[in-house]
């Protein structure tokens, strides 16, 4: 049975069936507490779970990833939740040199299987140091898994298949979209982890897109469909692993690529995914790929401004038109 | 056989000898030599193969009884 | 892409007239050559070219006034650089579709969709590709300009022939039935044996009599596009023999199986129309032969014989002769004996 609800309800019923099916879960971070979460995503679950199981932290990132961190080896399964992805710099230690590692420094005998949550993206008018999208740092990592729900559905089954994997995964929820809305069938088979999903099917135009440039995809669609332009939206889900077959399938269909990622060009997810098409798919292409990204600039607080640094429908379109006349 | 059988066999036939024309081009009462663009030769050629598969021999002066798609279902079926 | 136009060679200067060209269409030309001659009121003068580049199109007969600014030929500049898209290079290789011939054709980036294109032109076309209409309309051009055609019809009362014809198929099986386009084109070749000088080439001002007679039959592709492979030695056929020929020629023909000599070996030609309705055909002889007999289509007409009015089977026999090579006297003598054969069907056997 589906139903249709938000993607923070959705993210919250996960939590809260993990909670009550698993006793070793708990739910740790700032303000996850009394306030309900920064998004509130965990409001209620002190009264319901009791303080040992929600905890609210001080304001100290390396100190609760860390301790997430050691419970998930000493059998635990800890979801951490980091206020935004903004914060997590604070945390990076804990994340890239402990969860990433140990078990390769411990020779196999030490998983981590730590979920760490934060909210990421921009387009809030939060200013330069809180509006990143730095998702794609976290995917250069080897150890790591990163994940980026878009719709109602993964932001429930996610928190499900990281829960149940027995490494580090870090969640990457855009605040965008806890207030959108979408059907989610809790009984549902979970698309696995390292799975893209297309969303629409397309001919002309393969665009791979994640977390809630999706929704701009989607829109995109909608408007070169009209034009007979005919676009192949793909959500990329898993930004490590990234799923390689499902890229290389729909390149050869189409032979046309743009990527939609939030995070600046230099060194992103988005360099990666075209690398990977040259090295794997270099002669499917018939024009060269093409990427709406964010300018590579601190991002504005003018609200116009930040609109303009920022991925947008108009944007997208106008790329396809221009890939679509190179070919 | 019935009708159906030696509609369907008549047309296999033409598209055996004619391989470019499409199936929906063959109209039940156009002549078959105008419409399709199939000459003597041809046509002769489908009489035939016709003769092959139904074992029914088209006498020069019946040519006539057999220039569309729905004549020829005529001709063979009364006499197979 | 450029034009290059007539430049101007002095204030003065309205027009000149190109004396000579010294490149031709596919030359090469470096910035500097001199590419032509033109001559000015002042004079016969060089001209240059200003760019590197490929010699496209000459647009001006020599001899050709033009005005300044007139274009005069087409240069494929070969700083043109074309790109082949990654994709578009590996079908090409795939499908054996010449890159180099088709970005001679192309301007910007060569993609997928055109390898595609140019492949079922080579494909889905066969032998009816741009190339076969640009070969026949060579071959026309050059007959329609350099031989001086003669054209000789006559009606022929096939009604004796034909009523031959049914008799005898009506004492054979299907497979063995002779169509009337076989008798015809077998009275032709008998009409040949008594008439030669139609049956050869045309070459270096002399007429060649050729013994072998391999009428050239024009075979029309359904998806479009006409060859005319011969029927080789027909000249030692019987009846059955021209028939069956024919028979293998054209199912060769369409399933794109002929031997090369039937396409180069023709003789002579000869068309029929007659299936499509058509009642005469004047023909354009391909060269270096000498005729064209055209056959029109066997019809129901009005015919006065012994005094009488009736309703006789009759068509339409047309010739089109070399008057380089044969005189109307002779496609007269030739159409007669074409004529007094086919009231004779027995003796075709």
């Amino acid at each position: 049975m589906s139903e249709n609800t938000t993607y923070r309800e959705a993210v919250k019923r996960a939590i809260h069936k993990a909670m009550k099916e698993d006793e070793r879960v708990f739910l740790m971070g700032e303000d996850v507490g009394r306030y309900g979460g920064s998004y509130a995503v965990s409001m209620g679950f002190l009264e319901e779970f009791g303080s040992e199981r929600i905890i609210d932290t001080p304001l100290c990132e390396s100190g609760f990833t860390g301790a997430g961190i050691g419970a998930a080896v000493n059998g635990m399964r800890p979801i951490v939740e980091i206020m935004t992805i903004n914060f997590s710099f604070l945390a990076l230690d804990q994340i890239i040199n402990s969860a990433s590692k140990l078990l390769y420094m411990s020779g196999g005998q030490f998983n981590v299987p730590i979920v760490i949550r934060m909210a990421t993206g921009g387009g809030n008018q939060l200013g330069a140091q809180h509006s990143h999208s730095l998702e794609g740092w976290y995917a250069h990592v080897p150890g790591l898994k990163v994940l980026t729900p878009a719709t109602v559905q993964d932001a429930y089954d996610m928190v499900g298949l990281a829960l149940d994997h027995p490494d580090p995964i870090l969640i990457f929820e855009n605040s965008n979209l806890y207030n959108t809305k979408g059907e989610l069938d809790t009984n549902a088979t979970p698309l696995p982890i390292g799975k893209a999903k297309i969303h629409r099917e397309g001919k002309d135009l393969t665009l791979l897109t994640y977390g809630v440039n999706l929704l701009k995809a989607l829109k995109a669609h909608e408007r070169l469909a009209k034009e007979g332009i005919d676009v192949e939206v793909i959500d990329l889900r898993s930004l490590r692993p990234l799923d390689d077959e499902a890229i290389m399938a729909s390149v050869k269909k189409t032979h046309r690529v743009m990527i939609v990622d939030e995070g600046w060009k230099s060194g992103s997810i988005s360099a990666e995914i075209m690398a990977r098409i040259n090295e794997q798919a270099f002669y499917e292409l018939d024009a060269p790929m093409v990427r709406v990204c964010s300018a590579e600039v601190p991002f504005p607080y003018a609200e116009h401004l930040e609109r303009a640094a920022m991925p947008q429908v108009d944007e997208i379109v106008a790329m396809a038109h221009k890939v679509m006349e190179e070919s | 056989m019935n009708i159906a059988d030696i509609k369907k066999t008549i047309i296999k036939e033409i598209l055996n000898i004619a391989p470019e024309i499409e199936e929906a081009e063959i109209v039940d009462d156009e002549n078959i030599q105008h419409s399709l663009e199939i000459d003597s030769f041809d046509f002769l050629k489908i009489l035939i193969a016709l003769n092959e598969k139904l074992g029914v021999e088209v006498p020069e002066a019946d040519y006539t009884k057999v220039d569309t798609l729905n004549k020829m279902v005529d001709y063979f079926s009364k006499r197979l | 892409m450029s034009e290059f136009i007539m430049p101007s060679l002095g204030a003065d200067m309205e027009s000149a007239v190109l004396m000579e060209w010294k490149i031709k269409e596919g030359d090469k030309v470096k910035k500097g050559d001199i590419i032509a001659e033109v001559e000015t009121s002042k004079g016969v003068i060089e001209i240059e070219i200003f760019e590197d580049g490929i010699v496209e199109k000459l647009l001006v007969e020599p001899e050709t006034e033009c005005k300044v600014g007139t274009p005069l030929a087409i240069i494929h500049s070969v700083s043109e650089r074309i790109n082949i898209s990654p994709a578009a290079k590996k079908r090409a290789k795939e499908l054996g579709v010449d890159l180099e011939k088709l970005a001679s054709q192309t301007k910007g980036t060569i993609n997928l969709s055109q390898v595609e294109a140019t492949d079922e032109k080579t494909e889905t076309k066969a032998p009816t590709t741009d190339g076969m209409r640009q070969a026949i309309a060579r071959a026309m051009s050059k007959s329609n300009t350099e031989i001086p055609h003669y054209y000789l019809s006559t009606s022929i009362n096939m009604t004796a022939a034909l009523k031959w014809l049914e008799e005898l198929n009506s004492q054979r099986p299907i497979g063995e039935r002779i169509l009337p386009a076989a008798l015809l084109i077998h009275a032709i070749v008998l009409a040949l044996k008594k008439v030669p000088q139609l049956n050869g080439f045309w070459q270096n001002d002399t007429q060649e009599i050729i013994s072998e007679i391999n009428p050239g039959i024009a075979i029309a592709l359904r998806k479009g596009g006409l060859i005319t492979p011969a029927i080789l030695n027909t000249q030692e056929m019987n009846l059955n023999e021209t028939m069956h020929s024919l028979d293998d020629l054209i199912t060769r023909t369409r399933t794109g199986k002929l031997k090369g000599g039937e396409m180069t070996q023709q003789t002579i030609t000869i068309t029929n129309l007659g299936d499509l309705g058509i009642e005469s055909v004047f023909g354009v002889i391909y060269p270096p032969q000498v005729a064209i007999v055209g056959i029109g289509n066997i019809m129901d007409v009005p015919w006065a014989e012994n005094d009488m009015l009736c309703a006789r089977k009759v068509v339409k026999v047309t010739l089109a002769g070399d008057h380089r090579a044969t005189d109307g006297r002779i496609g007269a003598q030739f159409l007669d004996k074409l004529d007094k054969i086919l009231q004779k069907p027995e003796e075709l056997l």
